[in-house]
């Protein structure tokens, strides 16, 4: 079994523990399980109607940046190095904007999966910056504004390292696993 | 932050594409990323709704109390400075276990609810303390285990197999909230950061 089939199989195995686990832990515990998750399941279509202008804002913003030529200029000032690992342009401007806003680091997701493909490795490898890293600045602002605290300490240093040390593994993890 | 960069965007598109004269793949490229930009969204309605409704059991069958409950013991190791029967162990715990189940909508309540807790321990008001910092380090890191929303946009945009990011995102997801753990409990010993 190759590591990108490995991956996989994990990957259904944890999702069948959610999809599956839930649902009977729920029954036993007396839940009407179909009458449960048909109302949480309402709000879908809730957030991706809201989602919308957030999406079109950014698709629109960076693929005018793509279709100008100035996606390809930022791209050559990228050292080869990084390139070489997978770490284009358009990943650094999804890692850049993670900590600032989760609907506009979803956007550039959503532009690198229409531009390259949902199967590429940037799509992947943007996929999984975005599941192990967090909106930083914008939950500090909202956490320590509750009970205004205005000397944060290293809250924010250990928060922006931490999805540091996030987009750093995604990049080794995506590489090991879809090469 | 994001006015400027969004505007700039623009900007800096207009005028490289009229210094290389692609001033057409320009004007092409905007109806076109509205459109596929609409039909993302739409297509995340799915993957979202299949996942907010098996959220929904998690809440109501009292699960994620239940998950919250079991790693109360491990909280009292990593904020020692909160003591074992305060309010904030339990109400920390709650927003984490929001958190690793991508409840953001109950998880910010409880995160306030959770600093607020924290805040009757605070000596110093307006100044942070050493138990709020590594709660929002942890935070920050990104506790959560399955990343829906990029899965919806990965089957959104096609993909064959847009469940095959859970395994990488939980490595490396797990990198980050160890590093956060570490980081946090470092700069604690900070002599700066000691009043």
């Amino acid at each position: 079994m190759s590591i990108n089939e490995l991956a996989s199989t994990i990957s259904n195995l944890i999702l069948i523990v959610f999809l599956v686990g839930i649902p009977v832990y729920g029954a036993l515990r007396g839940v009407k399980v179909y009458e449960t998750f048909v109302e949480g399941a309402k709000q879908g279509f809730e957030i991706a109607v809201n989602i919308i202008p957030y999406l079109v804002a950014i698709l629109v913003a960076v693929g005018m940046f793509r279709a100008s030529g100035a996606m390809e200029i930022v791209t050559g000032l990228v050292p080869s190095f990084l390139q070489d690992m997978g770490i284009t342009s358009e990943i650094l401007a999804l890692a850049l904007t993670r900590p600032l806003s989760g609907a506009a680091s979803l956007g550039i997701l959503g532009e690198i999966v229409s531009s390259h493909g949902a199967d590429s490795f940037q799509a992947k490898l943007g996929s999984v910056i975005l599941g192990s890293t967090e909106t930083t600045l914008y939950v500090v602002a909202v956490y320590f504004g509750s009970v205004c605290i205005t000397r944060t300490k290293y809250a924010i240093q250990a928060g922006l390292l931490a999805d540091l040390v996030g987009v750093i593994a995604s990049v080794v993890v995506c590489r090991f696993i879809f090469g | 932050m994001l006015n400027l960069i969004w505007l700039g965007l623009l900007v800096v598109s207009a005028i490289t594409a009229l210094l290389t004269g692609n001033l057409k793949p320009l004007v092409n490229a905007i109806p076109e990323s509205a459109m596929n930009a609409f039909k993302l969204s739409l297509g995340l309605t799915g993957i979202m709704a299949l996942w907010l409704g098996i959220m929904r059991i998690a809440e109501t069958s009292g699960l994620t109390e239940k998950l919250s409950v079991l790693i109360a013991p491990l909280m009292r190791r990593i904020f020692p400075g909160v003591p074992k029967d305060h309010p904030a162990v339990a109400s920390m715990a709650a927003n984490m276990v929001a958190n690793m189940f991508g409840l953001n909508n109950a998880a910010t309540p409880l995160g306030i609810k959770a600093m607020k807790d924290l805040e009757t321990l605070n000596p110093v008001k307006g100044s942070a303390t050493h138990a709020m910092c590594m709660f929002l380090a942890l935070n920050t890191s990104s506790l959560q285990l399955v990343p829906f929303g990029a899965i919806a946009l990965l089957a959104a945009g096609g993909s064959s197999d847009p469940t095959i990011i859970i395994f990488p995102a939980i490595i490396a997801t797990s990198f980050s909230t160890i590093s956060a753990f570490c980081i946090a409990r470092m700069m604690s010993k900070m002599k700066r950061y000691q009043d």
